[in-house]
């Protein structure tokens, strides 16, 4: 089976979370509550448990073009944000129940049947997606709508988002077509434009790759995100020292003292 | 293929969101186009710069400062069973070493009794944290070397056994009920105090080894920094039971001696990750941490060098010193806890943001 990714190009969304209705219908997902943050036009903020496809709405100064708003009015800049499939995914690899797994179509999928609910996985996601739902003990992110892929259908956000701004696809394919969409946006005049695929860094790569106009940055898309295993030489190293340390001196104790 | 009518209708269902999408974006792009609006000059920064500074999307701020990662959905329980684990695998060890050294009997007894009585407390702590406790067992489907929270469970669980069979030999042993088996106790004993080691250590690496960045950053330092604190709460623990052993101040000795050398190492270096460490309340948390387990029982064990260990002077200020060093590894644990949870909140150093401001800084930066 030929791994499957998104391409979500945030040049063509139009704001419409047709993609974030379609994913809660679909999967069932509860609603998220509402929550008014007099930030932006955004009160939904981030995905979470009950979020798993978020349009992310990014106020600029204007800059004519960006957004289709008129050149004197400021302009807005959406991105649907969706869990990011890692190659090396920090929640599967912390998963101590083996609930979460790789699928066949390259996706990362937790198996609500076997999930305990320790939330390390929580505290192992460098992008900030998986999330414990309180009333239900367990934690919730994108399936990569495993069950319509079993079936050889799009998942139900790109289905239903009406400007093809979430494409899915064969990942080398999107690949192809994310680099030939920003030549051609970059040949219209937009000199900002940059695909975020961070295949660099110990993630080694994913599965959910975005178009952006600007810094990945102001998505809060992590600029070099890491898979925490990265950190388990230097912490079992000092687990090792501190245990051979805390023998030694303690023999040194008992074994240098006349009364034990 | 076919598709039945239920799935038919779902399928539907998608199309419709879509054109129904479709639909608002087209009714509203035929809107005469926008002219009493009082255009901002653009700032870079968005147009709600005006009314709320730092509540802009921008390279300088990320997403207007939102987190970007998930806080720790980890409760209370989860620093108590650090503190817990980590005083049980050391008191373990204790015994062991105690015993193949020569110890008194009763100090290695009592160390066994601590370990166990930790070994039961410890899973039912972690028990409890889970969101679906009565799945505890699927913890024990896989064992994943990759994985802390999985060799800690498993460790947990070896410790438990080999803990718990150890006091009970013991006590079996001491009143008779059974003859010496050596080879049983041995077993029980090196088992409790090689699972022991680790069970006082992982916790460190559990929460090195996330994204998390205060912890990340300090993953070389959190494993060393538990374990000592556990090996103090266990001689402390023991001291309080009224065994006044001479070896058992050396070993708080050099316990406390670490402890202010990590206590200071955190204090002083600074790096953009460790911020929590050292700012606002969790900065103060930590430094309480530090001075209750590292300077304060420190000076109160050499000052009870001065008089004669069996003297009441001496006894008094060990006490003293146990008391503080207990305290001083139970607000580490939570103090790590508490800064974790802060350092998630907080989106610069996932997003390699200029630092500072600090969230209480007056300064917001602006745009020449």
């Amino acid at each position: 089976m030929s791994v499957t990714a998104f391409l979500t190009d945030s040049t063509l969304c139009i704001g419409c979370k047709a993609c974030e209705v379609a994913c809660k219908e679909w999967n069932q997902v509860p609603a998220d509550g509402f929550d008014f943050r007099a930030l932006s036009y955004d009160n939904t903020g981030s995905l979470g448990h009950s979020t798993w496809r978020h349009v992310k709405f990014v106020e600029s100064g204007a800059i004519p073009g960006f957004g289709g708003n008129a050149p004197d009015v400021f302009s807005w800049g959406f991105s649907s944000d969706v869990c990011k499939h890692c190659a090396n995914a920090g929640c599967l690899e912390a998963c101590p129940t083996g609930a979460i797994v790789r699928t066949e179509f390259g996706g990362v999928y937790i198996q609500p049947d076997v999930c305990n609910g320790c939330g390390y996985c929580v505290v192992s996601c460098p992008f900030g997606v998986v999330e414990r739902r309180p009333e239900d003990g367990r934690v919730f992110k994108c399936t990569f709508c495993y069950d319509r892929q079993k079936e050889g259908l799009k998942p139900a956000c790109a289905t239903a988002c009406p400007t093809e701004s979430i494409k899915f696809g064969e990942i080398e394919h999107l690949r192809e077509t994310a680099r030939k969409r920003v030549r051609d946006l970059e040949e219209k005049g937009f000199d900002d434009v940059n695909l975020y695929d961070p295949t660099d860094t110990s993630v080694g790569g994913i599965h959910a790759l975005f178009i952006v106009r600007g810094d990945p940055k102001t998505y809060n898309l992590p600029p070099k995100p890491e898979v925490p295993t990265t950190y388990l030489k230097k912490g079992w190293m000092s687990a090792g020292i501190a245990a051979a340390a805390m023998v030694a001196g303690t023999i040194l104790a008992f074994a240098g003292s006349s009364d034990r | 293929m076919s598709i039945s009518p239920e799935r038919e209708t779902r399928e539907l269902r998608l199309q419709q969101i879509r054109n129904e999408a479709q639909l608002r974006a087209t009714s509203v792009s035929k809107l005469p186009p926008l002219t009493h609006v009082d255009a901002q000059p653009s700032n870079g920064h968005g147009a709600l710069q005006d009314f709320h500074p730092a509540a802009s999307a921008s390279p300088q701020t990320g997403y207007y400062g939102m987190p970007l990662l998930k806080t720790p959905a980890w409760t209370w329980e989860v620093p108590i069973y650090f503190f817990v684990g980590g005083a049980a695998g050391a008191s373990a060890m204790l015994a062991s070493v105690g015993r193949l050294t020569g110890a008194e009997r009763s100090m290695i007894r009592d160390a066994r009794w601590l370990a166990a009585i930790g070994a039961a407390i410890s899973p039912a702590l972690l028990v409890s944290d889970l969101g679906v406790p009565t799945r505890f067992l699927n913890m024990l489907r896989v064992f994943k070397v990759q994985s802390a929270m999985s060799v800690g469970s498993w460790t947990l669980m070896s410790f438990s056994s080999a803990a718990a069979a150890s006091a009970v030999l013991t006590e079996l042993e001491r009143r008779r009920v059974l003859p010496r088996i050596p080879v049983l106790t041995d077993v029980a004993d090196i088992g409790a105090a090689l699972t022991g080691l680790v069970l006082a250590t992982y916790t460190g690496v559990l929460v090195g080894a996330t994204a998390i960045p205060v912890w990340n950053a300090k993953v070389s330092l959190i494993p060393l920094h538990f374990a000592t604190s556990g090996l103090s709460t266990a001689v402390s623990l023991l001291e309080l039971r009224g065994h006044t052993s001479s070896a058992l101040n050396k070993i708080g000795i050099g316990a406390t001696v670490v402890e202010t050398a990590i206590g200071a190492s955190l204090e002083f270096g600074k790096e953009p990750a460790t911020e929590p460490l050292h700012h606002g309340p969790t900065g103060w948390t930590m430094r309480v941490a530090g001075l209750l387990s590292g300077p304060v029982p420190l000076a109160l064990r050499l000052l009870s060098l001065t008089s004669s260990s069996q003297s009441s002077r001496a006894v008094k200020l060990r006490r003293a010193a146990a008391i503080s060093s207990i305290a001083g590894s139970l607000i580490t644990r939570w103090a790590w806890v508490y800064a974790g949870r802060a350092s998630s909140k907080d989106p610069k150093v996932p997003l390699q943001l200029p630092g500072p401001p600090r969230p209480d800084a007056k300064q917001i930066p602006q745009d020449k």
